[in-house]
């Protein structure tokens, strides 16, 4: 078609608007066009926007004024913000170390052949596939104060004698909510570390066993110098989406016991949706962003290499 | 890799496996419970009397098959919406190459890395504006904001290995852009596609903050917010409803997942790839 119509002198205006819209620069931005406006209008736009709230004193319903800093300098001198700050980093940071060392290891375990191999790595996964809401519900009803049978199962291995509080009491809440995360972070690591170690060259674990290196030596000094810039890509996303998690904590604590499982995200939620201040709320939520802007740094240095 | 013997593979392997499954045997168990055996039981990890009174109450006296069939529709329209979208945006940065594809796609990379969390607040406020608050399908464009940046990511990594050669030939053949992208470069990118499919179904099955703020009449509700605004009542659970509800709540994704695991996989790691 295109050959014809370039040996013809005159074009009506319909093939010459076909012409058009079918060269590069054109049909590009056309393409391209309805993405960037749904991402325009419901993602920059609203964070932009989350900014402004920010400085304003906008509850559910009136718009507000710009206030600067205000709520800013509130937060900051908020000890439950302050709070929410420290057990969202601890939450994540210890949430990481656990995922990474238990996906590194199940990965290792699932890296070579054996029978079932395949059926071991599809199940593996459904703590990842499986929606968070739902699965929290499961592991309240696992941590029961009354009812719980992960309790019953250790007084019957002899380990307690009376029912642990899990989600009752301040450490217990803290630590569990790290240990359900674990739960459904490790497949994710598994995974990516699974793909890392199917990449690395067996001539050169090989050689290192030719050379009489022992499996701690190999793993040291061969694994895991291999394993690192695929570590950085997974604990920089992990890190995004775990320091932003919501479903788990909200579903499990609702940031309680008073407000020590409190984190950014929750209690963002708790000032702008249950108690009206937009302003507040999204100062909350815009205080994550210098965060996430390292991580992020990390993230998008770590996959161009 | 290095030799491990069975009896060592095995047991480690089991304990994994078992830690990962507890939750999933957990819901199944309690949804077939009786209300007695929930309360008091030699054995809380047995069920001694099946009984499928849970689900039948669930599925008669909840709205709960409306929440279900809600999160069905938003999911399926999320994902055709997101796919569609996201692949002519990554055919136009990565084959047509138009000028700014360049900063097009690193700003959609950016995109990707905005999350709900931060968003959820003044996106309340465009909602209302628009009059899309409460209204079901309003969560469809809403969901595209994180699966239209995450699909086009996928998108380009899978397109970028489909050689060149093939729409040079076609062009040469005086086929146009439009006709090489949805004749020629479509059926080779399926394996992308299909990836991109099932993560969007997924995520969006698993949405809960943007379904829990924007839905608040129980009829507009996905199955996440429903069981945990409407089945639970104060300090009152009814563990058996609950959890009848999580686990055909899960279902749908699982069976889903284990039909495609293999493009599952590829998803993941193609989308570290890139």
């Amino acid at each position: 078609m295109a050959v014809q119509s370039a040996t013809r002198p005159a074009l009506s205006t319909w093939q010459r608007t076909l012409r058009t819209l079918d060269t590069v620069n054109v049909l590009g931005p056309l393409l391209a066009a309805p993405a960037t406006i749904i991402l325009l209008t419901l993602l920059a736009y609203p964070l932009l926007l989350g900014v402004w709230l920010s400085l304003t004193d906008s509850t559910l319903g009136t718009p507000g004024h710009f206030i600067g800093f205000h709520n800013y300098l509130v937060l900051f001198r908020d000890p439950v913000y302050r709070g929410a700050a420290f057990y969202s980093v601890l939450y994540t940071f210890g949430a990481e170390i656990f995922k990474m060392s238990l996906g590194l290891g199940l990965a290792l375990l699932l890296n070579r052949k054996f029978r079932g191999y395949r059926i071991a790595r599809s199940i593996m996964l459904l703590p990842w596939v499986a929606p968070t809401v739902l699965s929290a519900l499961a592991w309240l009803w696992l941590l029961d104060p009354q009812f719980s049978a992960l309790s019953w199962l250790l007084q019957q291995v002899g380990l307690i004698h009376s029912n642990i509080d899990f989600l009752g009491t301040k450490w217990a809440a803290r630590l569990s909510l790290i240990a359900v995360n674990v739960w459904r972070g490790i497949p994710y690591f598994a995974i990516g570390y699974l793909a890392g170690l199917q990449a690395i060259p067996k001539e050169l674990l090989e050689a290192a066993s030719i050379d009489g290196a022992s499996t701690w030596n190999k793993f040291v000094h061969v694994t895991w110098p291999l394993l690192i810039p695929i570590t950085t890509i997974l604990v920089s996303f992990s890190s995004i989406w775990t320091i932003t998690d919501f479903q788990l904590i909200w579903t499990m604590t609702h940031g309680g016991p008073v407000n020590s499982t409190q984190v950014f995200t929750t209690l963002a939620y708790q000032r702008a949706i249950t108690g009206g201040s937009l302003g507040q709320g999204a100062a909350v939520a815009i205080s994550i962003i210098p965060v996430m802007l390292i991580l992020a740094w990390f993230a998008v240095r770590s996959t161009r290499e | 890799m290095r030799p491990m013997k069975w009896w060592k593979l095995y047991p480690a392997l089991g304990v994994f496996l078992l830690f990962l499954m507890l939750p999933f045997y957990w819901m199944v168990l309690t949804s077939i419970k009786s209300r007695a055996e929930l309360l008091n039981t030699p054995n809380p990890f047995w069920v001694f009397k099946p009984t499928f009174n849970h689900i039948v109450h669930l599925l008669t006296q909840t709205q709960y098959g409306e929440w279900f069939l809600n999160t069905l529709y938003v999911s399926v329209g999320a994902t055709v919406l997101s796919v569609t979208v996201s692949y002519f945006a990554a055919y136009a940065i990565v084959r047509l190459r138009f000028f700014g594809a360049r900063v097009l796609s690193t700003a959609i990379f950016l995109c990707y890395i905005v999350p709900p969390a931060i968003l959820f607040i003044p996106l309340a406020t465009v909602l209302i504006q628009l009059h899309w608050f409460d209204k079901l399908w309003a969560l469809i464009p809403v969901y595209a904001t994180f699966l239209v940046p995450f699909c086009t990511w996928l998108l380009i990594g899978f397109m970028r290995n489909i050689p060149r050669e093939l729409e040079e030939a076609a062009r040469v053949d005086g086929a146009s852009h439009l006709q090489i992208m949805l004749g020629v470069i479509l059926p080779l990118a399926a394996p992308g596609l299909i990836s991109a499919t099932i993560f969007s179904f997924t995520l969006s099955w698993n949405e809960y903050l943007y379904a829990l703020v924007y839905m608040f009449s129980s009829a507009n509700k996905t199955v996440s917010v429903g069981l945990t605004t409407e089945l639970i009542r104060g300090d009152v659970f009814q563990w058996g409803q609950l959890m009848s509800g999580a686990l055909l709540g899960t279902l749908p994704v699982v069976m889903v997942y284990f039909f495609f695991v293999e493009y599952y996989v590829a998803g993941m790691s193609g989308a570290l790839k890139e």
